[in-house]
């Protein structure tokens, strides 16, 4: 993974650099997989790897395809990089206090989960855990995800919709084809 | 702090996150492109997932799906939790590649440089 985001970040190419961001998502979904976590692999899977690499490649033919190399100057270098840095530094000391991984003491599972894995299948009737807390316990989760979904997509609608209009507005017409006519 | 209290291996899941999402901050910061952007903003956020599920990983867990013979499981919380924003996740770049569009079609370009130019230009 850690490959693949290097080659993108140095490729040039845009075409190539959405390929990879879809690879890259598949192998997330892998290791999601290896984190026990088979719902999120393949909603990664599905929605990660194949629906937003459609739509980048879909934004890419109504664009260009070639990023531009620019030149660099030593200001646009050093200050990403030293910013970027010091972000790290600063989470690598915020994770020394975290809990090791796959500790079972973590104070993560000690909290509403044991109730979950405890009492759902008596609750809700669901052999999947996560079905059941996504849709009975925090059901209103999901209906807030659904009306995120439906603004973005008003949102996208509206933006290409007056792109369209303004297309339409270019295009001649009807009297302007008469009038064509008639010159001839 | 002692030397094996720093160099932890049950921490090292933390530390690939944070390299894969400094990785994705810097192009976000560093390039001009806007597509380009937009991936690096991608392999950001995915790097955060993968920081939630391996919190929810407990070790000689099974994915949180009961049958029998299984008794440990990961925790189902951070699964929810992901699968939300990963959905989320793309409803935001559908509509940030829409806005791409029309910055394209308003400028003739996706090259943040060019653009600042044009505004400077006014």
């Amino acid at each position: 993974m850690a490959v693949t985001a290097i080659v993108i970040l140095r490729i040039k190419n845009l075409f190539t650099v959405v390929m990879l961001g879809g690879i890259y998502s598949l192998l997330s979904a892998q290791m999601f997989v290896n984190l026990d976590a088979v719902d999120v692999a393949f909603t990664e899977a599905a929605v990660g790897a194949g629906i937003s690499t459609v739509l980048m490649l879909g934004t890419l033919a109504l664009t260009s395809r070639e990023e531009k190399s620019e030149k660099k100057s030593s200001r646009t270098f050093w200050l990403p990089l030293v910013v970027v840095f010091s972000t790290g530094i600063a989470l690598i000391y915020g994770t020394l206090d975290m809990p090791d991984y796959g500790d079972p003491n973590a104070p993560v599972h000690h909290h509403v989960a044991p109730r979950y894995l405890l009492d759902s299948e008596g609750e809700v009737g669901m052999p999947n855990v996560v079905t059941s807390v996504l849709a009975s316990y925090r059901g209103f989760d999901t209906l807030g995800e659904t009306t995120v979904v439906f603004t973005a997509l008003v949102g996208v609608l509206i933006l290409l919709a007056t792109r369209r209009r303004r297309k339409d507005n270019d295009a001649p017409t009807l009297a302007d084809l008469e009038e064509q006519e008639d010159d001839a | 702090m002692q030397y094996n209290e720093i160099i932890n291996p049950g921490l090292y899941n933390y530390w690939i996150v944070i390299f894969l999402m400094m990785i994705g901050f810097y192009i976000v910061i560093a390039r001009g492109n806007l597509v380009k952007k937009l991936v690096g903003l991608n392999i950001f956020q995915t790097s955060v997932f993968v920081l939630y599920i391996s919190m929810g990983k407990v070790v000689g867990g099974t994915a949180p799906i009961f049958g029998e013979g299984f008794e440990v499981f990961s925790n189902p919380l951070p699964h929810v939790l992901i699968l939300t924003a990963i959905v989320v996740g793309v409803a935001t770049t559908a509509l940030g590649l829409s806005l791409v569009v029309r910055i394209r079609e308003a400028y003739g370009t996706i090259e943040e440089e060019d653009i600042h130019a044009q505004e400077e230009d006014f």
